[in-house]
This record gives C-alpha cells, sequence and structure tokens, in this order.
C-alpha cells in the first residue's frame, strides 16, 4: 500500500480545514505581543555587548531616577538569578554575548529605553574559547567548571577541559578494528555545519500579570512547551508550582526554538511583575531574539567508512562534536538522538562512534527542527557519495545494497520489526524524478551554469524514544448540546496539532470535526504532558487523545444503547454526531440527545486518559537495545543549478517522499513538507549565524537570508503509507523529516557539480556564493 | 516632544490623532488604535509582517511615520472582511491550508490583496514577486501562491 489513499477512514487521510485558519485570516488571533492589560508596563533588557566577561560594578541609580521607570534589577536584587536549565535570568558574569545584566520595567517604551542607556557597568573582558577546535585544545580556557578533558577521543570524568560529559553517547556494535581488516575500501572524511537561526517569523514575547488576592503570577506566552515555561515562573519566583500558571497564546512559529529563551523572559517578566505589582509586558526585538534565543548546534563530524569492493559496508566508525555554547540544557538529551542517527539508514554490523558536546563562550545550540539530524544526514550522505567514488560505484547501487529493511537490525542492534519501506520509496522517487537520465545528461554539459542532481535515503526515530519518556494526558468533556471540548498537554505551535486532535477525536468517536473545540493550554487547566517536540504530537501525544475518545464512546454507546433501545445483539454507530442501529440506520439519536440524557442522569461525561509508551532502556556505555517505537523512513532528491562563476545555487526542484505511516490530513501534511523544503534549502545555501569570537554579524533578516517566495522551487510532496502498529492509528513523525534531508539533498546535487567540473567537494554547509567559487568563506564563521 | 496631529482613514473610517512625531504607523495601528491584525517580526522591513495598503500600495509600517499618513488610506487586515463576508482571498488561504503559525499571514493577505487590486490576472511569477516581501518560515509559500493564483483564476 506504498502511496496514501488505500486505507479505510473517515476523517483521516482527508484535507479537513484547519480549525485556527478563520481567526489566523482575519488577523483576530490573539499572538502574545497583542494582549494589553490596564496599569501594563513594558520590561526590557540589558545585555553587555561582549562574549566573556566579569562584571566589576553595575550602578542603576540613574535609570531608577528616570521618570516612569518602575522596577532596575539585576542579579543581586532576585532570589534565584540561575534558572533551573542552566542559563541566568539575571547573570552575575558574561559567558556569552546574549547573558542579560540588568531587567526593567516602566510605564513607557520611551522610558524604558532611556533606562537600559542609563545603566552603568563596568566590565573587565576575559580570553574566551568559541569554536569546536579551540574548545578541545590541550590548554583551552575553561568555560564551564563541570567541563571534562579527553583520553584517546573520549570524554573521561576526573579530566578538565571543555566537554560537555553528560552530553556524551557512544555506539558500540560489532567489532569495527577487525571489520576494517576485511574492507578493500576505505575512507576518511570531515563534515561540518554551521549556526542556524530558527527564524520563526514572531518574536519572543509574554506579559505577566500577578494576582495579588491569591498570589498566582500568570504569564501569557508565547511558549512552545507552556509547561516548562511554567517551571521558569515557579523557580524565578520561588513560588510554589501551583501559584505559577502559564497560559499559551497563538504561537508565530517555534520550531524547536521558543523554549528556553522564553522560558528566561517569561521568569523575567514575571520577577518585574512582582517587584512592580503590576501586570508587565516584555517583546523582544529581532536583534534581542537573535543574541539570546537558542541555534541549531553546528557539528564538526569525522567519519571513517569502510566496504567490501562490491559495496557492502561492514565497519563505520565516527567522531561527532557539537558546540554546545555558554550554557545548555538540549545537547544532553540531542546527542542521543545523534548517536542513534549517527551511521544512516544502512545495514552495518559494526559500528564505533562517539558523540558530544563542548561548552564555548559562543551562542548556544538547542534545539531546532531535527534537533541533529538535518547537520548528521548531510554528512553522512556526502560520505555515502564519496564511497561510490572510491568504490567506482553507483551511489544509488551503494545505498541499494545497504538500505534497512524488515528484520534487520539497526546500529543500536535493534531490530526492525514494523514495514521499512525505504526500498520501495528510492525506486518510486528515482522514477519520478527521471534521476538516471537526467543524471547522464547532466554529465555531459558545459559552460559556466551547471545542472545538478543528488539523492538522499534516511530515516528517523519517531517521537522521543529513549531521549526522554513519551508519555501525554488528553482531556475530553462532552456537552449536553453535542459539541465536544478537547484538551491536551501538548500544545499547538502552528503545526496543526489542534487540528489533527480534532480530526483523531472525530474519527474515533464518530463527533462531526466542526463540533469539536481544542481549548490550548493553560497550565492550570490542563497536565504536563512534556514538551511539544521530537515530531511527537501526533505519533505519540494523540495516542491519550484516542485512549479519551475511545473511552468516552463507550459511555455515549451505553445510553444511546438505551435511548434506542437496542437489543444486546444491536450494533450502536456514532457518524458525524448522530447515533443509530448499523441493521436500520434510520433508528436514530443525536449525539446531543444522547448527552443531555447523560447530564440530567448524573452519569460521566468527561474524560481524562494518560498514554504511557512501552519502555525503552537501551545500554548507555554501548548504545545498543530498542531506542524508539518505530522509524520514519524519507527519500529526497534535489535538483539544482549552479552558476560556477558567481556561486549561485539556484535550486530548481525538490522530490520528497516521506513514510507517513498514516496520513492524518494530506493538506497540513503537504503543508510540513513544503515548508520543510524551503528550510531546508536555506539550510544548505544561503543560512548562516555569522559569529566571530561569540559576537554576531547576523542579527537581523537583513543579513540573515532565507528563501522568499521567489527562491523556492518546484515542490513534489509523495506521501506514502504502511501499515505500522505503534503510532496514532499507525502514523508516524514528519514535521522534522520534512526538512531533516532536503539541506543534504542540495549538498549531494551542488557536489555532483563541482566535482564534475573541479574535482572539487564542499564539506561544510553552507554551500554560499563564497565557498561555491573559493571552497572557502572569507568572513569568520561559528564553526571554522 | 510636540505631537503632530494626523487626519487620515483606517478602513474606511475617519480617524483623527494626535502622535509624537516619530511613532512608527505600526506601533499606532497597533496600540492606539487596538488593530493588533499588524505584526512586527524584524522592525527594519524586511519581513512584510507588518504589511497594511496605503492609497492602494503595500508598505511597511515599521518604517513608516504615522505623521506623513495626514490624508491617506490605510486598510490593514480588520479591514478586509465586509459584512461580516470574508474577503475571497481569505477564503482562498482556509481552502488551501496556505497558513500555519499564521503570523505572516496578515501581511501576506495584504499583499496579495494590492497586487489583485491593481492587477487581477497576474502570473504566478508576478504573484511570487508579489509576496516576495514577505517572509514566511511554516510554508515554503506553496499553498499560498496556489492560494493567490486561485482568486486569480476566479476573477478571470
Ligand atoms: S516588521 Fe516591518 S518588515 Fe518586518
Ligand atoms: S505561517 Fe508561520 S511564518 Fe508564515
Amino acid at each position: 500500500m506504498p502511496l496514501m489513499g488505500q486505507k479505510n477512514f473517515r476523517v483521516l487521510n482527508k484535507p479537513v480545514t484547519r480549525v485556527d485558519a478563520l481567526d489566523k485570516v482575519t488577523g483576530r488571533a490573539q499572538y502574545a505581543a497583542d494582549l494589553n492589560f490596564p496599569n501594563m508596563l513594558y520590561g526590557g533588557c540589558l545585555r553587555s555587548g561582549l562574549s566573556h566577561a566579569n562584571i566589576v560594578k553595575i550602578d542603576t541609580s540613574k535609570a531608577k531616577a528616570i521618570p516612569g521607570v518602575k522596577a532596575v534589577l539585576t542579579a543581586a536584587d532576585v532570589p534565584k538569578p540561575k534558572s533551573w536549565a542552566d542559563y541566568y535570568y539575571l547573570a552575575d558574569k558574561i559567558r556569552y554575548i546574549g547573558d542579560v545584566v540588568a531587567i526593567v520595567a516602566a510605564e513607557s517604551k520611551e522610558a524604558l529605553s532611556d533606562a537600559l542607556k542609563a545603566i552603568e557597568v563596568e566590565y573587565e573582558e576575559l580570553p574566551g574559547v568559541y569554536t569546536i577546535d579551540e574548545a578541545l585544545e590541550p590548554n583551552a580556557v575553561q568555560v564551564r567548571e563541570k567541563g571534562v578533558g579527553l583520553v584517546d577521543g573520549i570524554p573521561t570524568p576526573g579530566t578538565k577541559g571543555n566537554a560537555f560529559l553528560e552530553s556524551y553517547f557512544p555506539i558500540r556494535k560489532g567489532n569495527v578494528e577487525e571489520a576494517f581488516k576485511k574492507c578493500d575500501v576505505i575512507i576518511e572524511r570531515e563534515y561540518r555545519t554551521q549556526f542556524i537561526e530558527h527564524s520563526y517569523i514572531e518574536p519572543e514575547a509574554c506579559v505577566a500579570v500577578s494576582n495579588p488576592v491569591d498570589g498566582t503570577m500568570t504569564v501569557y506566552s508565547s511558549s512552545q512547551n507552556p509547561h516548562f515555561s511554567r517551571r521558569y515562573i515557579a523557580d524565578a519566583l520561588q513560588i510554589p508550582m501551583n501559584k505559577a500558571r502559564l497560559v499559551q497564546q497563538t504561537l508565530g512559529g517555534s520550531f524547536g526554538g521558543k523554549e528556553e529563551l522564553v522560558g528566561l523572559t517569561v521568569g523575567r517578566a514575571a520577577l518585574l511583575a512582582k517587584a512592580t505589582g503590576q501586570p508587565v509586558k516584555m517583546v523582544l526585538n529581532r536583534e534581542e531574539s537573535f543574541l539570546e534565543s537558542s541555534k541549531r548546534h553546528p557539528f564538526r563530524i569525522r567519519y571513517k567508512v569502510g566496504a567490501t569492493k562490491d559495496g557492502k559496508i561492514l565497519a563505520f566508525e565516527g567522531q561527532l562534536v557539537d558546540n554546545a555554547g555558554a550554557y545548555n540544557n538540549q545537547t544532553q538529551f540531542m546527542n542521543c538522538r545523534a548517536s542513534i542517527h549517527s551511521a544512516g539508514v544502512y545495514n552495518i554490523p559494526n559500528v564505533k562512534t562517539d558523540t558530544f558536546g563542548v561548552f564555548t563562550n559562543n551562542i548556544h545550540g538547542g534545539a531546532m527542527r531535527g534537533y541533529s539530524s538535518p547537520q548528521i544526514i548531510f554528512a553522512q550522505e556526502s560520505l555515502m557519495e564519496e564511497l561510490a567514488e572510491a568504490l567506482n560505484m553507483d551511489p544509488i547501487e551503494l545505498r541499494r545494497k545497504n538500505l534497512l529493511k524488515q528484520g534487520d537490525l539497526t546500529i543500536t542492534s535493534q531490530k526492525l520489526v514494523q514495514p521499512t519501506i525505504i526500498s520501495e520509496m528510492l525506486d518510486h522517487v528515482l522514477e519520478k524524478t527521471d534521476f538516471v537520465a537526467k543524471r547522464e545528461a547532466y554529465n555531459k554539459q558545459t559552460g559556466s551554469k551547471q545542472k545538478g542532481i543528488g539523492l538522499v535515503t534516511c530515516y528517523r526515530g519517531a517521537g522521543l524514544g529513549a531521549e526522554t519518556v513519551d508519555a501525554s494526558g488528553a482531556f475530553i468533556t462532552a456537552l449536553e448540546d453535542g459539541s465536544v471540548l478537547i484538551n491536551s498537554g501538548t500544545a499547538e505551535n502552528g503545526q496543526g496539532l489542534k487540528t489533527a486532535y480534532s480530526q483523531i477525536v472525530a474519527e474515533t468517536l464518530g463527533v462531526k470535526v466542526e463540533d469539536i473545540h481544542h481549548i490550548g493550554v493553560d497550565t492550570h487547566a490542563i497536565p504536563d504532558s512534556g514538551m511539544t517536540v521530537a515530531s511527537r504530537g501526533t505519533v505519540m501525544g494523540a495516542q491519550s487523545m484516542k485512549k479519551a475518545a475511545e473511552k468516552l464512546k463507550i459511555l455515549i454507546l451505553e445510553t444511546a444503547k438505551e435511548m434506542l433501545n437496542a437489543s444486546p445483539l444491536d450494533e450502536v454507530i456514532i457518524e458525524d454526531s448522530v447515533c443509530f442501529l448499523k441493521s436500520e440506520p434510520s433508528r436514530s439519536v443525536s449525539l446531543g440527545e444522547v448527552c443531555n440524557n447523560r447530564l440530567w442522569a448524573g452519569k460521566q461525561l468527561a474524560v481524562y486518559e494518560w498514554f504511557e509508551p512501552k519502555p525503552l532502556n537501551p545500554d548507555h556505555h554501548t548504545g545498543q537495545g530498542d531506542v524508539f517505537p518505530t522509524y520514519a523512513y524519507a527519500c529526497v532528491v534535489a535538483e539544482v543549478e549552479v552558476d560556477l562563476e558567481t556561486g549561485y545555487v539556484d535550486v530548481l526542484k525538490v522530490t520528497a517522499a516521506h513514510d507517513c505511516g498514516t496520513v492524518i490530513n494530506p493538506a497540513t501534511a503537504k503543508g510540513q513538507i513544503y515548508g520543510g523544503i524551503a528550510m531546508g534549502m536555506g539550510f544548505a545555501c544561503t543560512e548562516e549565524v555569522e559569529v566571530n569570537k561569540g559576537k554576531l554579524r547576523t542579527k537581523n533578516f537583513d543579513s540573515y537570508i532565507f528563501p522568499t517566495a521567489v527562491d523556492v522551487p518546484e515542490m513534489d510532496a509523495i506521501l506514502f503509507e504502511c501499515d505500522d502498529t505503534e503510532g496514532t492509528f499507525g502514523a508516524k513523525s514528519l514535521g522534522e523529516p520534512a526538512t531533516e534531508a532536503v539541506g543534504a539533498a542540495i549538498a549531494n546535487a551542488v557536489n555532483s557539480v563541482l566535482v564534475r567540473t573541479k574535482g572539487e567537494r564542499l564539506r561544510r554547509l553552507p554551500f554560499d556564493l563564497e565557498r561555491v567559487v573559493l571552497g572557502k568563506s572569507l568572513r569568520a564563521g561559528g564553526n571554522a | 516632544m510636540d505631537k503632530v496631529k494626523v487626519n487620515m482613514f483606517v478602513n474606511g473610517k475617519p480617524v483623527s490623532l494626535e502622535v509624537k512625531p516619530y511613532a512608527r504607523l505600526l506601533d499606532v495601528l497597533r496600540e492606539d488604535l487596538g488593530l493588533t491584525g499588524t505584526k512586527e517580526g524584524c522592525g527594519v522591513g524586511e519581513c512584510g509582517a507588518c504589511t497594511v495598503i496605503v492609497d492602494g500600495e503595500t508598505v511597511n509600517t515599521c518604517l513608516t511615520l504615522a505623521a506623513s499618513m495626514d490624508g491617506k488610506h490605510i486598510t490593514t487586515i480588520e479591514g478586509l472582511m465586509e459584512n461580516e463576508k470574508l474577503h475571497p482571498i481569505q477564503e482562498a488561504f482556509i481552502k488551501h491550508n496556505a497558513l500555519q503559525c499564521g503570523f505572516c499571514t496578515p501581511g501576506l493577505i495584504m499583499s496579495a490583496k494590492a497586487l489583485l487590486d491593481s492587477n487581477p490576472n497576474p502570473s504566478t511569477e508576478q504573484i511570487k514577486v508579489a509576496i516576495s516581501g514577505n517572509l514566511c518560515r511554516c510554508t515554503g509559500y506553496e499553498q499560498v501562491v496556489d492560494a493567490i493564483k486561485e482568486v486569480a483564476e476566479k476573477s478571470k
């Protein structure tokens, strides 16, 4: 059943209209910055402009004296300057350019800006380390006390250095030393990637409002993970969690990014609201967002791979190091995923990889769409091309020989018991793109503008897997008119979660989608379900929603049967909010009548259900064991034209095939894929947060360039399905798969041109004008 | 600093305001008039989230002084519905799933409207150029262009 459309659903598989579309096209959707409260103050932050310095003295007296200024706070004024998540609300020392030295609340934006300028701070600048290479030098400045050194290339407790011990994940499968001896061809390569800005169009924003009566601090915010933001309120103010309330507003994009900085902003606004007794609104401008928000981690990836001459990969070794920045609360989770995917979608018997982060005085890496996969797939799939070259073999053949199949073992020795459809997808995409014929035709080109075509195969562990627990809770209430309220601890971040959940409830319960309203997260009203990350919202997060709908359905059927005088043998069906006898559909009762009956009979109409995933316990010393419930496969082809004189890469077409398991909604699924292609194109060609000794050259969208409508290629999104039993209704992850392979496919396409015309290959993203023409960047790169 | 008096028309209604000479049109719309459908994404004229139509042309309100609006007719996203009925561009955006987070959406719709008002039958290329000042990080523009194309085709 490879292509979508062969499953039998009533509501799933259909392009149901987004439930939030009307609010968004009319401009009435309320984002955090749109809110106003009586007596509201404006909050703002002072940053140092430095990337490593001691704070010698702070004088806030002049700022406090400015009329309209209500509070000026520094680290000395707050109960807990350091947050629970490593970062500081208010720093006592500058460890990177984003650190905040003071926060201010004032009656007007003018008074706020005057006050920030009037704060006098004396700094003592310190030498720092900024790149992965610098951090690993033997006598490098130690950025963090907890940093450790390397022994034989491995982070080792008890030694001093910059390696982030908790972020170290080894994979040990088979015996690589012995296996390399049996290889006919062995190559060693190094690949590097850059800092990437999420570039959600809405900058971080919140309003903190304290309730003087019961002491509750409520913050309305642009949080990706509302329950995690709540933790920052309780932590900053040192109040019990039940007095900290976070209400998520419509979110203007996140892609993993609206976590740490939003949390800190929420904490800072809460501190100012507490200090002044007035509501405080904090809206970051784009420059502030660039300075302090997390970025996609830059990686330095060193690979050694060996194969027999007929193309069977026998041994794989790697060291994957990421730049964690000055603080980090993500690398220790992300590198789990990075290690598991460190050798690609191939069946390799002997693997030894080491993945770890290093602390630097640079901007920090966080979660960004893919969570290490765009970087690793770029390296991994570049390596496949280079190995094919060394073997003098067609890279398609090399992939075919080594692709994982159902029943094979991954590099963690997890047996793939679910359908493993990557080979089928590869064949389909090769044919649909006319790959082989185009490649041949392109090989005959001459001139300064030449076309290239590139291919990538990959897979992704669905949901959180072994990174952390993938549990969730959901709530459904049926009302006496037959309308239904639903809510989940996982959040709508623009990806379409409310629509997907409404469809899942409609499919399960038989209620009309229009009769369902998803409330959205208010942490006082729905329990914590962990983060809305890891493309887990549908595949795992919706499991509890489905369970709740199933439970409610049992309750409703019980009453419907009574009302329809059904015999024990009669089956009652609910469809489009009507309950009827299967054998005699004209005998029916509306869902509203059933609910009304239950309400006045004092019967349960609300259900809260919890989903606990099956346990996954890999061995941390070897990385061996089952690590994800299932995997989503992808095959992406990119076609480009490279101007060899200017270095301009024109991405002409991207064909992206994704194994969705079950497509919940083809319109929103394709929306994910199209957006993912644009984002992957930026990653490959233009995007880089350029840093020089921790200071940013790119601070806004005039210098940080990502695709506009005229830049994006022709796109073909192909939706595959299969009979996978792990996810909700068989669905798999898609949000991150949508972007993770695109950059690598474009890179392979560009390199096909460069290898042909210049005999050279680029191994450092992005492939911008300078790199394509000169093979290097003239400007400093964050990971140069 | 002395305030400047402006008389302008916002969504068809006359508005008289005293504004600071340096006040951005964006802030006046959002804060003084409560029209928060117009968004701020970059503040430097790059993202187009703050796009409105002034006398038939799109402008970035983050780069426009409110004081310069005397006598002008301004249309914001809030002015698109007529008698509670959606504008065809709004309907097409809904139908084609042309939005995700929605933060860029008001700006995109205003750019599309300015285009179609002046050129009801644009080519796909002209549509793309017309919205190239509106950055969207979610959609990849594909379904946005589809939506605008459909409105253009229907008007034929
Ligand atoms: S906010 Fe005006 S163009 Fe970005
Ligand atoms: S829909 Fe999110 S930026 Fe366009």
